[in-house]
C-alpha cells in the first residue's frame, strides 16, 4: 500500500477503535441507568425513588473529564523536567544546529510551526513529542538519538513525531487516558456497591418469572449479567483498547513522516537500528512511552513472544512497522530477516 | 408534505454554505503554502553570493561556473516576482536552472581539498544543505495542498459550486527544465 492508502486505513482503524472505546464507556454508565430505571420506574414501587436523569452516565463522565484535566494540567512541563531534558536555546555544537536545522525542514514539511527543542542525557535512542496545542509542542530527543543516526534518518525520527503532532495524538491519548482512569477508579470503588445492587436485580430478574407480574423480567436480566461482566472486566478491556489505538497512531505517524520526507526508507533504517539496541531508556517514564518513537521499556517489552506480548504493548512491533515502511517505498522486506 | 420540503430546502442550503466555505478553505491554504515556497526562496536567493564570495579565492579557475550561478540566481530572483498560483511554472524552471548550476559548483568544489577539509565550508554547506532541503519541502507541502485544492473542485458535488467560489486550478510545482531531467555530463579533468 502506498503512503496515502496507508494513512487513510489506519485513519479508519483508529476512528472504529476510539468509536469502540466510547461505546463501551457509554454502554458502562448508561447500562446501569437503565437497569436502574428498570427497577424503580417501570417495575417499582409508587412513591418511591424513580430513577429519571441518568446519573450514572453523567457522573462517569463528569469524574472522566476532571481526570482529563489534571492530566492536561500537569502535561509537558513535568514530563520533561521528569525526563532530565534540557531546552536548546542556541545550538552551540554541528551536531546540534543540524538538529534544529532537521527540526525546522520538518515544520516545514509539515506546515506546523517549530516546536520547542530538548535533548535529554540518555544515551539509549528515543524521542517523544508532548504538548496539548499543535502551535506550543515540545519535542525532546536523547544523545542517544544524535550520536546513531544520520541526517536522514534523524530527519524520518523527527517527521514521526511531528506526524503525532499533526494528528492531535497527544489530546487523544490524554482523553483516553482520562477515560481509563475514570474506569479504573470506578471498578475499583464500585466492586461493593455492584454487589449489593446485583441482589436488587436478581430479586427483579427471578421474582419476574415466578409472579409474572413484573414487565420484562428476562431481559433485564440478560443486561444485567452482560453489565456486571462489562464492569469486570472494564480495567483490562480499556487498557487494551487505549494500546490499540495507540498502535494504530503509531502506523499513522509513520505514514506521515513518509508523506512529510518522501523517504520511508531512511525512517525504516532508522527503526531498524534503533530495535538493535536492546537497553531501555531510562529517562523516559512509562505515561509518555506511546508519544516516543521506540518503546522506550526496550527489548523486554518489545521481545514478548506471542499474542499478549503484542496486545499490551504501546507501540507496534518493529519488524512490521519496518515492512510497512518498505512497502511504501515499492521495496519488499526481506523474508526471515 | 411543505415540511419536508423545508427540511429538503434547508438541508440542500447548509450542503452549500459547506462546500463553498471548505473551497475558500481550501484556495487560502494553497496560497499560503505557495507564500511559504516564497520565503524558503528568498533564504535561499540570499545565502547564494555569500557561498560565491567564500569560494571565488580558492576557485579562481572556474570563475565561469561562479558567474553562471549568480546569473541563474538573479533570473530566478526575478522569476519569483510574479509567483502565484496560476503562474508557477516560470518560477519552476528559474529554480530548476539554479540547482543545476549549484550542482556543478559543488561538483567542481571536490576537487579542491582546502575547500573541503575547512570546517567553515562545512558549516556551509550543511546550511545551504538545509536551506534546499526547506525549497524542497515547501514545494512538496504546494504540490500536496494544491492537488487537494484541484481535487475538491473537481470532483461532484462540489463541482457545482466551484464556479461561484471562484475555484480556479492551481498549478502544480513541475520539473520543466529538461536539463535538471537529463543525467549530468560528469568530466574527470587532470589537475586544477
Amino acid at each position: 500500500m502506498n503512503l496515502f492508502e496507508q494513512q487513510a486505513a489506519n485513519r479508519r482503524k483508529s476512528r472504529l477503535l476510539i468509536a469502540g472505546f466510547f461505546l463501551f464507556f457509554a454502554w458502562l454508565g448508561l447500562g446501569g441507568d437503565w437497569l436502574l430505571y428498570q427497577a424503580t420506574v417501570v417495575n417499582g414501587e409508587p412513591g418511591g425513588y424513580r430513577h429519571v436523569v441518568p446519573w450514572g452516565g453523567i457522573v462517569m463522565a463528569g469524574i472522566a473529564m476532571l481526570m482529563v484535566w489534571n492530566i492536561r494540567r500537569t502535561g509537558a512541563d513535568k514530563v520533561l523536567s521528569s525526563a532530565g531534558a534540557w531546552a536548546i536555546e542556541t545550538p552551540e555544537s554541528p551536531a546540534e544546529r543540524q538538529l534544529v536545522n532537521v527540526v525546522e525542514e520538518m515544520s516545514v514539511a509539515s506546515g506546523l510551526p517549530a516546536p520547542t527543542l530538548y535533548i535529554i542525557d540518555d544515551p539509549d535512542p528515543n524521542a517523544f513529542v508532548t504538548g496539548q496545542d499543535p502551535a506550543r509542542s515540545h519535542l525532546a530527543v536523547t544523545q542517544g538519538l544524535l550520536d546513531l543516526l544520520d541526517r536522514d534518518e534523524l530527519q524520518g525520527v523527527i517527521a514521526h513525531e511531528m506526524g503525532h503532532v499533526k494528528n492531535e495524538d497527544m489530546q487523544l491519548m490524554t482523553l483516553v487516558a482520562g477515560l481509563a482512569g475514570a474506569i479504573a477508579l470506578l471498578a475499583d470503588g464500585t466492586g461493593r456497591i455492584l454487589f449489593r445492587g446485583s441482589r436488587h436485580g436478581v430479586r427483579l430478574g427471578g421474582g419476574g418469572g415466578g409472579r409474572g407480574g413484573k414487565k420484562g423480567g428476562g431481559l433485564i436480566v440478560i443486561v444485567l449479567v452482560l453489565w456486571l461482566i462489562s464492569w469486570l472486566l472494564a480495567p483490562l478491556v480499556t487498557r487494551m483498547l487505549a494500546l490499540a489505538i495507540s498502535r494504530k497512531r503509531e502506523y499513522l505517524a509513520d505514514a506521515m513522516a513518509a508523506q512529510f520526507t518522501r523517504n520511508p526508507l531512511a525512517l525504516a533504517s532508522a527503526l531498524d537500528k534503533i530495535e538493535k539496541q536492546p537497553l531501555p531508556t531510562k529517562a523516559i517514564k512509562h505515561g509518555v512511552a506511546h508519544l516516543c518513537i521506540a518503546d522506550p521499556l526496550g527489548w523486554k517489552a518489545t521481545r514478548n513472544p506471542g499474542i499478549t506480548g503484542e496486545l499490551f504493548s504501546t507501540h507496534p512491533p518493529m519488524a512490521i512497522r519496518v515492512a510497512r515502511l518498505k512497502a511504501m517505498g515499492f521495496q519488499e522486506a526481506k523474508k526471515g530477516s | 408534505m411543505s415540511i419536508v420540503l423545508l427540511v429538503v430546502l434547508v438541508g440542500i442550503a447548509v450542503w452549500v454554505i459547506g462546500a463553498y466555505n471548505g473551497l475558500i478553505a481550501a484556495k487560502n491554504q494553497t496560497v499560503n503554502a505557495l507564500k511559504q515556497i516564497d520565503v524558503q526562496l528568498k533564504r535561499r536567493h540570499d545565502l547564494i553570493p555569500n557561498l560565491v564570495k567564500s569560494v571565488q579565492a580558492a576557485m579562481d579557475f572556474e570563475k565561469d561556473t561562479l558567474q553562471a550561478v549568480i546569473a541563474a540566481r538573479n533570473t530566478a530572483v526575478n522569476a519569483a516576482a510574479g509567483l502565484d498560483t496560476q503562474h508557477v511554472a516560470a518560477t519552476a524552471k528559474a529554480e530548476a536552472a539554479l540547482t543545476a548550476s549549484l550542482g556543478k559548483l559543488f561538483a567542481l568544489a571536490e576537487a579542491y581539498p582546502q575547500l573541503t577539509a575547512n570546517a567553515n565550508m562545512k558549516q556551509f554547506q550543511e546550511e545551504l544543505t538545509s536551506t534546499e532541503n526547506k525549497v524542497a519541502f515547501a514545494r512538496q507541502l504546494y504540490n500536496d495542498t494544491a492537488t487537494s485544492y484541484n481535487t475538491k473542485q473537481q470532483q461532484f458535488p462540489t463541482n457545482l459550486v466551484a464556479g461561484m467560489a471562484n475555484a480556479a486550478i492551481a498549478e502544480l510545482w513541475e520539473i520543466e527544465d529538461q536539463a535538471e531531467k537529463a543525467v549530468p555530463n560528469v568530466e574527470f579533468r587532470r589537475g586544477a
